[in-house]
């Protein structure tokens, strides 16, 4: 695919016009997931890709993981990590490692809930997408599909209206917040019985990421906690990481696991579909309609904070 | 009692669903975590395939594995009207030869769908090739089929176990980065097949439009 706004002269082979890309300050100096924690193997190398820079990974005896640029490195060598000196920055949070190729902030951000002691907190899976990581989030905030992608699950016609409902940009907190949102939903979580209004609290606190608060059919006072963390592959690809924070007191890991994957698995054709892929930020280049309010206000704050790395910025 | 050991993203998992809804069956279900948690490579798996491969059914004590031949024994046990695995013998290797090319599917369009999506180091150039060249040899067996008046992939004049075998795999291509815009017939017989009763869907596979039958 060519690539509109690239600096390089054609007769660069198209992988390296795809494979070029430098990511803006604001996404080289943020924490940026990379994999789920108790998958990386203790002693032995897996591997990944942040940003279109190959990264290779383990963890030490001790559980921790050491992450660096991989040069010839070939997933399952074993290493030993004191061996490895020139590290990039670690962090874990919510069960997930991240990383930086910048000058990282101090911490992640806070989802408070993740460290209630009777929560349920899991993987479910990081799955890779063809699709940019801020269209990924996107799809996340959108309402108006539950419908018809999940169907008799998340929604079913014909309560296929979405309810106004309110965004802010947090200024003291710097992310996108979309609260009273309420939806018609069949099977709101695994432990739903019935069908019930439920209510959403969106929050967009880093720019791939998305955390989601709905209504506990178990705890009606409490809020499940369902996020979704994009590590950004390349400019068109990314891998989501699902974190699931859950009151649940019946259903096993594995139920909760595929209960959110079912889900995943009907959102992952329909966001590879999506053209272009990269997530357009100029206003005039989509139509939006009431349901996409989240979506305009996520756009414009991903404009304002000058993110560039998986969408194409508006003009001028 | 019919148990099927199953995840939900799997192809070869959802060939027995998809099966069982079409006959009706009643059947429980035990989530085996294939993903992230790799429950089919664990011990209490291994005793039930050693293969450490999905799907497992058990109909009361008897346990079977491999989601073509548990798909000949539902049909043949439970499929009064004799269709979906006919006895006749011509037929029957006609039907095999699809399970053996529903296998060459997976090695190829379902490998290269967990190599970017779910991680694994698959080839995945090769196995989209592998998966195209499949493809277009179904697409000319079922064009020239359609020509014939044959709907459907083997010779009688509905659809067999071979259909339900291949069919979810080529549905899941795009996952895959294998695109079926270049093979119209087999995009018409996966309509057919999504319009048979009973059908039912899997993530990332959505029910044919209703144009059909309005028409």
């Amino acid at each position: 695919m060519c690539h509109p706004t690239s600096p390089f002269p054609f007769r660069l082979s198209r992988s390296n016009l795809t494979t070029m890309t430098t990511p803006d300050t604001l996404t080289l100096n943020s924490w940026q997931v990379i994999a789920a924690t108790d998958e990386i193997p203790v002693g032995s190398i897996t591997r990944t890709t942040l940003l279109d820079t190959p990264l290779a990974l383990t963890r030490d005896r001790d559980g921790v993981p050491v992450v660096w640029r991989c040069t010839d490195e070939e997933p399952g060598d074993e290493i030993d990590p004191e061996t490895i000196l020139d590290r990039l920055p670690v962090t874990t949070g919510y069960g997930f490692v991240w990383t930086s190729l910048g000058t990282p902030p101090k911490e992640l951000f806070s989802i408070t809930e993740y460290a209630e002691p009777d929560r349920v907190n899991m993987s479910c899976g990081s799955i890779g997408i063809h699709v940019s990581a801020p269209r990924a989030v996107e799809n996340f905030l959108d309402m108006g599909h539950f419908p018809y992608v999940h169907t008799d699950i998340l929604g079913a016609e014909p309560h296929t209206e979405v309810k106004e409902y309110d965004v802010e940009v947090s200024e003291e907190r710097d992310e996108v917040l979309a609260t009273r949102c309420r939806f018609f939903q069949p099977r709101a979580a695994l432990s739903a019985t019935d069908g019930m209004e439920v209510e959403y609290v969106y929050r967009v606190p880093h720019p791939y990421c998305s955390v989601l608060y709905k209504s506990s059919p178990e705890a009606p006072e409490r809020r499940d906690v369902i996020a979704i963390f994009l590590q950004p592959v390349s400019e068109d690809r990314c891998r989501a990481h699902l974190l699931q924070s859950m009151i649940d007191s019946t259903s096993t890991i594995t139920e909760l696991r595929r209960f959110q994957q079912t889900i995943f698995g009907q959102d992952k054709p329909i966001l590879e579909n999506q053209y272009p892929k990269r997530l357009p930020l100029d206003p005039r280049s989509e139509t939006p309609i009431r349901a996409d309010k989240s979506a305009i206000a996520y756009r414009r704050w991903l404009s304002q904070k000058g993110v560039t790395y998986g969408v194409i910025p508006a003009a001028g | 009692m019919i148990t099927l050991y199953d995840f939900e993203l799997s192809g070869n998992c959802y060939k027995l669903r998809l099966l069982m809804s079409i006959l009706r069956l009643r059947y429980d279900i035990i989530p085996v975590d294939f993903f992230p948690g790799r429950q089919h490579k664990s011990d209490w798996f291994l005793k039930l395939n050693p293969f450490g491969q999905l799907p497992v059914l058990k109909d009361d004590d008897l346990v079977l594995s491999d989601s073509g031949a548990i798909l000949a024994y539902l049909a043949k046990k439970y499929d009064e009207t004799g269709q979906w695995f006919p006895n006749d013998p011509a037929i029957t290797a006609e039907i095999l030869r699809w399970h053996a090319i529903a296998d060459d599917i997976t090695s190829t369009a379902s490998a290269a769908r967990l190599a970017l999506g779910f991680d694994y180091d698959f080839d995945v150039p090769k196995a989209q090739a592998g998966a195209h060249r499949i493809f277009r040899l179904m697409d000319e067996h079922l064009w020239f089929g359609e020509r014939e008046g044959r709907d459907w992939l083997c010779t009688p004049p509905h659809p067999t176990t071979a259909d339900i075998a291949c069919f979810p795999y080529v549905m899941l291509s795009e996952e895959g980065g294998i695109g079926r815009q270049d093979y119209p017939a087999l995009r018409r017989w996966s309509d057919r097949v999504r319009r048979i009763p009973g059908f039912t869907i899997m993530s990332g596979i959505f029910p044919a439009g209703r144009a059909l039958e309005q028409a």
